[in-house]
């Protein structure tokens, strides 16, 4: 190894030292067995899968994580085939008012959440959408639009014209193009915002812990965030460490297969502009 | 979020002139409706769960509102703002809020350049440096959250027990302040890598290398060309980092419930709704919150020149 290297070499090291301390920390604490807990160590001198099975016994997690999968799988589905609609007409149509509504929707993703908490958690205790699955997917649709239509539109703007003109001449109409040339085409785009989207109702708490009340809807950050104080577990800190590994679990996953499509999808509308 | 690509989003179109107007032919007309409608559902969507709402926070605001007794409801003008604005509490908060914003941001900015040019430039380990760089973007903030308390946590916590002993940092208001503000850039160096990196690789190589054969140090290349370069993603990044931090929530809820004054403007607003049950003050505070964020947010844009949401594409 040249001295180049090895100064590269030590910069990498301390990023993914730096990255993965505390995800290492909450595995190690998941794994701890119970009496060796509160020790303070490091690697856990004990290892047991005792604070996993304590969390998967009874329904104080896993209601809540079946709540999360549901809500934001149907969020995500609602919002990527909603925002493909939007960010096809903003990156393909001209019409009037769509600057408009490219900046509107920017907005809307730089509204402080909280503002929004007392009007909503008022409105769907009169609609009765408080502490139902639909109450906390349409704040979640609401938030993960802009986010959905700039990557999209982004993605949309590389797929090349000239297939949409030969569809066209073809005799295909624009729903035609849309949905068997231009959907195709743009399904990595779909893919990406699907996951980051995803990644973005998998992670929501605010709205979590104000819009739901019981296991009936509550997901499992928002769970995790009651643990302390009202936990029927005996150990609150191993059963909250695995409850916070489990949750990780399919994040990790996501960005390791997907990493070069999240980093693409992040700068991409960035990089074209 | 993708910010990075703000008023960049497909404006490949130039507006009709007049004379065009006026001869809309059949096909445009068409083309502006199937426009409209495909647009449709992500309007009602956004105007009703952000629009609608904010005006009834509004109107919230300017009432008498404990959800005890909701049928003793009355208006009562700007008294919350009065009652907000002239308590130290929402000061306090606001100066909490203040502080770890700037102090995150900053710290970030930092890192996460370091973190954009490895990602860039690193000749070793690239798939392994991109994974562990990006993935706390993805971990759920309150996992990662409860990760620092456990560290801090005497007795249990690896990071605490490393200070002398007999001390716990989160019941100590600035040490607290501090590990909130480690959470928080942990948390989201990641985003602010990425505009950066954005901005990184619309610098031109040829520019770096001539520079380098005319002598230039790698410091010169980098203030000297990169950052004039980057400015433009150096700014949304900013703006966007910034506008976040300040909504600072659920990092201050799990490490210390917002306890010994280290509660941020939003975990206010959230205890007052929750846990006071009153709901004009809390949506006073809440759009007072939202007037902040539009302040930061028009110093940025005119003050700055940062690209304003919508406004027409740039070319770098």
């Amino acid at each position: 190894m040249t001295w180049r290297q090895t100064r590269w070499g030590a910069a990498n090291l301390i990023t993914v030292a730096w990255t993965l301390f505390p995800i290492w920390w909450l595995v190690a604490l998941a794994f701890k067995d119970p009496a060796t807990l509160a020790d303070g160590s490091f690697w856990p001198r004990q290892w047991s899968w005792a604070n996993f099975s304590g969390i998967f016994r009874g329904s104080a997690f896993v209601r809540p994580l079946i709540n999360s999968i549901g809500i934001g799988l149907i969020a995500t589905v609602i919002s990527v085939v909603v925002a493909t609609m939007a960010a096809y007409a903003i990156a393909r149509l001209n019409f009037p008012g769509k600057r408009v509504l490219v900046g509107v929707s920017l907005l809307i993703a730089m509204f402080p959440q909280i503002s929004l908490v007392s009007p909503l958690f008022n409105i769907e205790r009169a609609l009765g959408l408080f502490n139902t699955w639909p109450g906390l997917i349409i704040p979640y649709l609401a938030f993960s639009l802009p986010l959905a239509i700039y990557t999209l539109s982004a993605f949309f703007r590389e797929v090349p014209w000239d297939l949409e003109k030969a569809a066209k001449v073809d005799g295909a109409s624009q729903r035609q193009i849309l949905t068997h040339v231009i959907a195709p085409l743009a399904l990595p785009g779909i893919a990406t915002t699907a996951i980051l989207v995803f990644m973005f109702c998998w992670n929501e708490f605010l709205f979590a812990i104000s819009l739901t009340s019981t296991d009936a809807s509550m997901t499992a950050p928002a769970a995790m965030g009651f643990f302390t104080g009202v936990s029927q577990f005996t150990f609150p800190i191993g059963s909250i460490a695995a409850a916070a590994v489990v949750i990780t679990i399919p994040i990790v996953i996501l960005v390791m297969i997907f990493q070069r499509r999240i980093v693409a999808g992040l700068t991409s509308g960035a990089v074209k502009g | 979020m993708t910010r990075a690509q703000l008023g960049q989003a497909g404006l490949s179109h130039t507006e009709p002139t007049r004379v065009e107007r006026r001869r809309l032919s059949a096909a445009t007309r068409a083309e502006r409706r199937f426009g409209w409608a495909l647009c449709a559902p992500a309007v009602i969507v956004m105007a009703a769960v952000a629009f609608y709402p904010i005006g009834y926070a509004l109107y919230l605001s300017l009432q008498r509102y404990d959800l005890r007794f909701p049928q003793l409801s009355h208006f009562v003008g700007l008294a919350n703002y009065d009652a907000v604005l002239s308590s130290g509490i929402w000061w306090h908060a606001f100066v909490v809020t203040a502080v770890i914003m700037v102090v995150s941001v900053t710290i970030e900015f930092v890192l996460g350049m370091t973190f954009a040019l490895l990602l860039n430039y690193t000749p070793l380990w690239r798939g392994l440096v991109r994974t562990s760089i990006l993935l706390p973007y993805g971990i759920v903030t309150v996992a990662a959250a409860y990760s620092w308390q456990f560290a801090w946590t005497p007795g249990t916590g690896y990071l605490a027990n490393q200070l002398p002993a007999g001390s716990a940092p989160l019941t100590s208001q600035w040490q607290a302040v501090g590990i909130i503000i480690l959470a928080e850039i942990w948390k989201t160096t990641p985003f602010m890598t990425l505009l950066l990196l954005a901005g990184l690789t619309l610098v031109p190589g040829e520019l770096l290398r001539a520079a380098k054969v005319d002598g230039a140090t790698g410091w010169q290349r980098f203030t000297q060309i990169m950052l004039p370069l980057m400015k433009p993603a150096i700014l949304v990044a900013l703006l966007f980092r910034m506008l976040d931090a300040f909504r600072i929530f659920d990092n201050i809820f799990i490490l210390t419930k917002g306890n010994n004054g280290t509660g941020s403007v939003s975990i206010l607003g959230y205890d007052n709704l929750f846990t006071a049950l009153n709901l004009g003050i809390g949506s006073a505070i809440s759009v007072l919150i939202l007037i902040a964020v539009a302040i930061i947010a028009v110093i940025f844009i005119v003050g700055f020149g940062a690209a304003a949401p919508g406004a027409a594409p740039e070319r770098h």
